[in-house]
């Protein structure tokens, strides 16, 4: 088992150091001159090769990528084009924000889906089951700046309750931002509890019309107990891995959510360093995002494995 | 070993397991799942308007009327116009075209490109699996809407560079499926058949993998289309995608959201006519690999 812990782990430090090396193509390859991109068309030969001077682009590429790569083992990811500042510190200002959101979320998420799809899943065929399947199947199918305008509309227009815009910058306080979490969370929740909604449902059936569910019945077990006992757990496992595989999707969502409540998070850092074309604030969220999927897939196979003994043995024979 | 000494079986090139034939098992299924029909009427829906709109409305979603700004829902504009007096039911109406044209078209190619690599990965296996599987979960691990952020703005807002951006960073997910699908099948003796016969891997892939998960690259089909939808939506809602003039639903929420509280109704339309395509095309998802028996939790895992 120790064994196939190593090769899991071995297997993510692998898939991070090659997703590196496509963010550090990606953003350095881009067709055309890389000083020329983030000046403009217009820009003049000085301000270019100053510039080409800063970013070390007469350097060869695999060197340029040595560099960066060893600066940010350190957590140095260099100078920010746009405000000069380190961008080690100014991402994980952001990045912290952003914590508060994604924490939120998840929570609302899991715990909300869960307790939803258990339920569509007891009551299968009957008007739960209906109802929230369909209601489900509408959250999945609404992107997410849709969801967001749409809570705009209820809670800050209509019942002003929360917060609209966020008029804070990115040092706010947790206590300045927290009234503004709700909405840009719960927005974030709807579209992501969908999936787990059908995942909870589905295993729910299963386990549900499995032989020992049967047994426990028979022992005169109550409805409760075989949920909490047996229909939970079932459900947890597979949630576990939709919520890993969301998590690259959480980041995308985010940065659509976070700009339409103007939240100083990474997902409009992202955008504003997109528009500036701020290349090493761009390297770095791209690479803490890739950090973030890949430990979060590390953290729910191994998870699976520690629910699941099936899981473990055949690990050991492979 | 008995079946050495009979007299040889009949070439299994004809794919044994392949169904009489696939309109007529598809024509079937339609019929049998209602979830299928209605999500496949719904997109039928959006097609024939997106096509049919300058038939089926005289406004042009272009045309800027400053007399005519922000007006509420009435018998001359039905639902209303936008900040500019543009006719909202219009833009509407043509916003299907630029959505759908530019969705189908990523998707065929995401579906494609996935199914043909997905399908060679499981043939070939060993090492060629393990470099494509790592690479593409490296791919996975950067947020898509990242990485189609940094391709538009290095490459331009065009309609086809955003297709080829969805492929890029959507592949890796059909290529997972298709390969999961075409696992189950490679073990099969008239694949092993095939090989014997000494058939090279895109024969096989095109006569013996493909005819029997051709109902997983269906469903994955609907799937990817709705996620693509959204995902071009997003991005025109952030600016990334249509150019301002454009009719699109992405853009015209972004557009009209500040004004929600004066003209509710040009933020609402597109929402409707977005989350209806969408709903469609998830309904049919679920319905046809519900009725082919494709289990997507799996198949995805």
């Amino acid at each position: 088992m120790l064994s196939f812990i190593a090769r899991r782990v071995l297997a993510a430090v692998g898939t991070l150091f090659l997703s590196s090396i496509l963010v550090f193509l990606a953003v350095q390859a881009l067709p055309g001159d890389v000083a020329t991109q983030v000046l403009g068309r217009d820009a003049t030969p000085d301000a270019v090769a100053a510039l080409r001077e800063k970013l070390k682009l007469d350097q060869p590429a695999w060197e340029r990528y040595a560099d960066w790569m060893g600066g940010a083992l350190h957590g140095d990811f260099g100078l920010s084009l746009v405000s000069g500042k380190a961008v080690g510190g100014e991402v994980g200002l952001y990045l912290g924000n952003s914590a508060l959101i994604a924490l939120v979320t998840v929570l609302f998420a899991v715990t909300g889906s869960l307790l939803l799809g258990i339920l569509a899943g007891l009551y299968r065929d009957r008007w739960p089951d209906h109802l929230i399947s369909t209601v489900s199947l509408v959250g999945m199918s609404v992107p997410e700046f849709v969801v967001a305008t749409v809570l705009v509309l209820c809670f800050s227009i209509a019942l002003p309750l929360f917060p609209a815009v966020v008029l804070y910058g990115p040092e706010a306080s947790i206590g300045q931002l927290l009234p503004a979490v709700w909405l840009p969370a719960l927005a974030l929740a709807v579209v992501m509890a969908a999936y787990i909604i059908r995942m909870a449902r589905t295993s729910v059936i299963d386990v549900m019309a499995s032989e020992y569910v049967t047994t426990a019945r028979l022992k005169g077990l109550s409805t409760w107990r075989v949920v909490t006992r047996h229909a939970l757990p079932s459900a947890l496992l597979p949630t576990l891995h939709v919520i890993a595989l969301n998590v690259a999707w959480l980041a995308g969502g985010i940065a659509v959510v976070e700009n339409v409540f103007n939240y100083p998070g990474i997902g409009k850092l992202m955008l504003s360093s997109v528009q500036n074309r701020d290349l090493p604030v761009i390297q770095a969220i791209a690479l803490i995002s890739a950090v973030v999927y890949v430990a979060c897939n590390l953290a729910a196979d191994l998870g699976a494995m520690a629910l699941n003994p099936k899981l473990r043995t055949r690990g050991r024979t492979r | 070993m008995s079946t050495l000494e009979t007299p040889a079986p009949p070439p299994p090139s004809a794919t044994p397991l392949a169904p009489p034939s696939a309109t007529a098992r598809a024509w079937r299924t339609l019929r049998s799942s209602r979830t299928a029909t209605v999500g496949l009427v719904f997109v039928a829906v959006h097609v024939l308007i997106a096509l049919l709109a300058p038939a089926l409305i005289s406004y042009d979603p272009l045309a800027n009327n400053a007399d005519q700004a922000l007006l509420g829902p009435s018998g001359e504009h039905l639902a209303g116009t936008d900040q500019y007096g543009r006719d909202v039911l219009a833009r509407v109406l043509y916003g299907g075209q630029y959505a759908l044209g530019v969705s189908v078209a990523a998707t065929l190619l995401t579906v494609a490109l996935g199914t043909v690599a997905g399908c060679a990965v499981a043939l070939r296996g060993g090492w060629f699996d393990d470099v494509l599987g790592r690479v593409l979960d490296a791919v996975l691990s950067v947020p898509s809407v990242l990485a189609l952020l940094v391709i538009v703005t290095a490459l331009g807002t065009g309609p086809w560079v955003i297709v080829l951006a969805i492929a890029v960073v959507s592949v890796p997910q059909v290529v997972r499926v298709v390969r999961g699908a075409a696992l189950a099948v490679v073990p099969a003796d008239y694949v092993t058949a095939a090989r014997a016969r000494g058939e090279g891997t895109w024969s096989i892939l095109r006569r013996e993998v493909l005819p029997n998960i051709i109902d997983v690259v269906c469903v994955e089909f609907a799937m990817r289309a709705s996620w693509v939808v959204l995902l071009i939506s997003s991005l025109s809602f952030l600016g990334f995608g249509a150019d301002p003039p454009t009719p699109d639903w992405g853009l015209m929420v972004a557009e009209n959201r500040t004004a929600i509280t004066v003209v509710p109704m040009a933020s609402l339309a597109p929402i409707i006519a977005l989350a209806t395509l969408v709903i469609g095309l998830n309904l049919a998802a679920d319905g046809l690999s519900k009725a082919w028996g494709v289990d997507r939790i799996k198949e995805g895992a």
